[in-house]
């Protein structure tokens, strides 16, 4: 049985498909400003290369922000469950899940079955999330995927006042006129930014094994400072951005299970 | 599951905190808080339980004064009427 998480997030849209307990085949694209578009073209996606067509795939769970803008999604979860549920499967030990996202920030407890037992989230502003480090990548023009790289090559600690994105860009680009590294910059950024995740960590609790999920997991900089942070040695999947959709197919694989159920038991009553 | 709902930002730390173990879905807090922030809903493993409104989650220090401005005045709120303490205010 095929089943399909579909992840529609503020910044990235991504697509798993699982047969059994296995992925089949998954997909990472940018969401765009049509939800329903953007959900498509994931699933199209995700479909491609595995010579399955949208009639194989038994349920469709949907998850993210725009999960409610899936029109093929036969239910939607939030992405809160999804992230506990899909780390879960990768490390059965993990209990504490950050998830940094393109918009938002959440911190996540599961127990020994992956179910959410205390989270909390920030998403009222985008300050020290992904689009965060899109500006500033931009503002230095350096490629999103080398920043992290480049910010543990620094040498001088730079406290920043704000993570604001509007302020720290400002404040970014009047050290940049004075001659500071970039590499500076980018620590001292990125170290605001683990100072805010741990302050979200601390109202859950801190308990091993601890993990990252979510696009900035890939920015080893954002790891390292992290990990300085929290004093933890976090695990990370080999793709940690998937998480969310891998955790939404496994909730279609239990609601396909339980669905065939009942309608076994339907039969079966039929039969009597 | 502790559940929290909210936010922080320059001016402070607003989370509503609901534990939906002890949440038994009674809807008490739905009528008793004068800004109706909360609603019932179905949890995703299926439980249904009191949460924090979609629109004032990123509000709520605008709409609730908080823990110790309601809760000290004898009037009806969230946590006089929720009889299994499962709500609380991080302000």
């Amino acid at each position: 049985m095929f089943v399909a998480g579909i992840d529609i997030g503020s910044r990235g849209a991504k697509g798993v498909i699982m047969e059994d307990n296995n992925i089949v085949s998954y997909t990472i694209g940018d969401t765009g400003p049509d939800s329903i578009g953007t959900a498509e073209a994931t699933m199209d996606a995700v479909l491609k290369g595995t010579g399955l067509s949208r009639q194989n795939i038994s349920y469709v769970v949907a998850t993210g922000y725009g999960r409610v803008l899936v029109p093929f999604a036969n239910a939607n979860v939030s992405e809160i469950s999804c992230h506990a549920r899909g780390a879960h499967w990768y490390f059965p030990s993990v209990r504490t899940i950050l998830d940094m996202g393109g918009q938002d920030c959440k911190a996540i407890n599961c127990d020994e079955r992956g179910r959410v037992t205390n989270f909390i989230m920030n998403d009222k502003c985008a300050g020290g999330t992904g689009r965060f480090l899109e500006v500033i990548a931009d503002v230095l023009q350096v490629p999103l995927e080398e920043i992290g790289g480049l910010s543990l090559q620094s040498t001088h600690d730079l406290p920043f006042s704000t993570i604001c994105a509007v302020f720290a860009k400002s404040e970014a680009l009047i050290l940049l006129k004075k001659g500071v590294p970039k590499s500076d910059v980018l620590a001292g950024l990125h170290d605001a930014i683990a100072v805010r995740c741990h302050n979200l960590l601390k109202r859950i609790s801190i308990q091993q094994d601890f993990t990252i999920t979510g696009g900035i997991s890939k920015n080893i900089g954002m790891v390292e400072k992290i990990k300085k942070k929290v004093g933890l040695e976090p695990i990370l999947a080999p793709d940690p951005q998937i998480i969310g959709a891998l955790g939404a197919a496994l909730f279609a694989r239990e609601k396909a299970e339980t669905q065939g159920k009942r309608k076994q038991d339907e039969s079966s009553l039929r039969v009597l | 599951m502790k559940a929290h709902y909210g936010y922080s930002d320059g001016s402070g730390e607003f989370f509503i905190l609901i534990d939906t173990d002890e949440c038994d879905g009674c809807g008490e807090c739905v009528t008793a808080c004068p800004q109706n922030i909360f609603e019932l809903a179905e949890d995703d493993y299926g439980k249904v339980v009191a949460r924090v409104r979609d629109e004032a989650r990123r509000r709520l220090e605008y709409l609730c004064p908080g823990f110790n401005l309601v809760c000290s005045q004898k009037e009806v709120n969230c946590h006089t009427a929720c009889k299994t303490k499962a709500i609380s205010h991080t302000w």
